[in-house]
């Protein structure tokens, strides 16, 4: 099968082509991110400073790292004064998904110049989630619609993450269930995801590998488990197309 | 060895295992061919992986303790029928935050099954 024609996300009224410049289209796909990560990020700082250490590394952190559960792990790890090769294996296997992410871009990001780079490096679960179902603007760049979305949400963590640690508990907000915007975010695209492909089978197939790896595995690394579970069904259930012609007895 | 360095080098460490994650499959595919099986999986893997964040977004529920997981399936049941319906998704994503800071703010689903001892 040829790659051009995949051409994922076929959706998103949002981005209908207008006179808007393209900067705004890209930062309108990125609100529900905004607020989705300026709590989350707020609450990576929260619990940074708790842990004594000085906003200035929530800057850091946040630029340089920029990944939620990685971030919130270092904290703890670092609280626990780790080793070394301890962060680097634990924030390999966590992160370990996003390997899959770019497996699925390889196309989209073909030909995005020298962006491309950074691109990679600000590969997050929502700015991919935002990637692969937003369509771009026709006549426009796809370098610059994907690096405005991905600078934009990258400085709505920087920014959450300084604002919690800065702030502390001296601000008493009551934040509680707001990260579900992140959820909500993740129904909207993957109903999304379902109009473009109207593909049944790779939700079938994650509802499996989810509930089974919530099952078996504890919540923390069930997101990679459950990716690789799922990969291996979508695998089987392409083999099984492939083979129906030729009677065989397949295991 | 200083705080600082100890820090910075803390962050140099994750950060650039972090890196590697997402920059693995570009490399590896720098100059050859991703295989086929690979092709004819790549269009069904974003569907997929998004709904397993979805339910990566739930891992922390207690669905055999009471309210069951109430507020959240109630959530994404309302987002759901919503977006369906009227599919603008701002409007769907941001009824359905507030819908559940409601819900578990003020324990709604608690409150509503009266089953406080």
């Amino acid at each position: 099968m040829n790659l051009a024609i995949i051409g994922i996300g076929k959706v998103h009224h949002i981005m209908n082509p207008g006179s808007e410049n393209l900067f705004m289209k890209a930062f309108k796909t990125t609100i529900p991110v905004f607020f989705g990560y300026i709590p989350l990020g707020m609450a990576f700082g929260f619990l940074l400073a708790g842990a004594g250490f000085h906003w200035i590394y929530a800057l850091v952190m946040s630029i340089f790292i920029y990944t939620g559960a990685g971030q919130f792990i270092a904290v703890t790890l670092l609280a626990a004064g780790a080793q070394f090769i301890e962060f680097a294996t634990i924030t390999l296997l966590i992160n370990l998904r996003h390997s899959f992410y770019g497996l699925s871009l390889l196309e989209k990001f073909s030909g995005v110049g020298k962006v491309k780079p950074y691109l990679i490096f600000a590969l997050t679960d929502e700015t991919y989630a935002l990637l692969t179902t937003t369509q771009v603007p026709e006549g426009a760049s796809k370098a610059r619609f994907y690096f405005y979305i991905s600078v934009l949400d990258h400085l709505y963590w920087i920014t959450g993450s300084v604002l919690g640690a800065v702030l502390g508990s001296l601000l008493n907000l009551n934040l509680e269930g707001m990260t579900f915007v992140l959820a909500a975010l993740f129904v909207v695209l993957t109903i999304e995801q379902y109009y473009a492909s109207r593909a049944r089978f790779p939700f079938i197939a994650a509802i499996f590998a989810g509930i089974l790896s919530l099952l078996i595995f504890n919540p923390e690394n069930m997101l990679l488990l459950s990716i690789i579970i799922g990969t291996l069904i979508l695998i089987a259930h392409e083999k099984t197309i492939k083979d129906k012609a030729p009677p065989g007895d397949k295991q | 060895m200083s705080n600082t360095i100890y820090m910075l080098v803390v962050i140099g460490t994750v950060a650039l295992a972090t890196f590697i994650t997402r920059a693995l499959p570009f490399v590896f595919f720098i100059s050859r061919e991703p295989p086929e099986l690979l092709l004819t999986i790549e269009k069904n893997l974003p569907p997929m992986i998004l709904m397993l964040l979805l339910i990566y977004c739930l891992k922390d529920v207690q669905w055999l303790q009471f309210p069951y997981g109430a507020s959240e399936l109630f959530t994404i049941a309302s987002v759901t029928a919503l977006h369906v319906w009227k599919r603008n998704a701002m409007l769907s994503i941001f009824s359905g935050t507030g819908l559940y800071m409601l819900l578990v703010q003020l324990d709604i689903f608690s409150i509503a099954l009266e089953v406080y001892p």
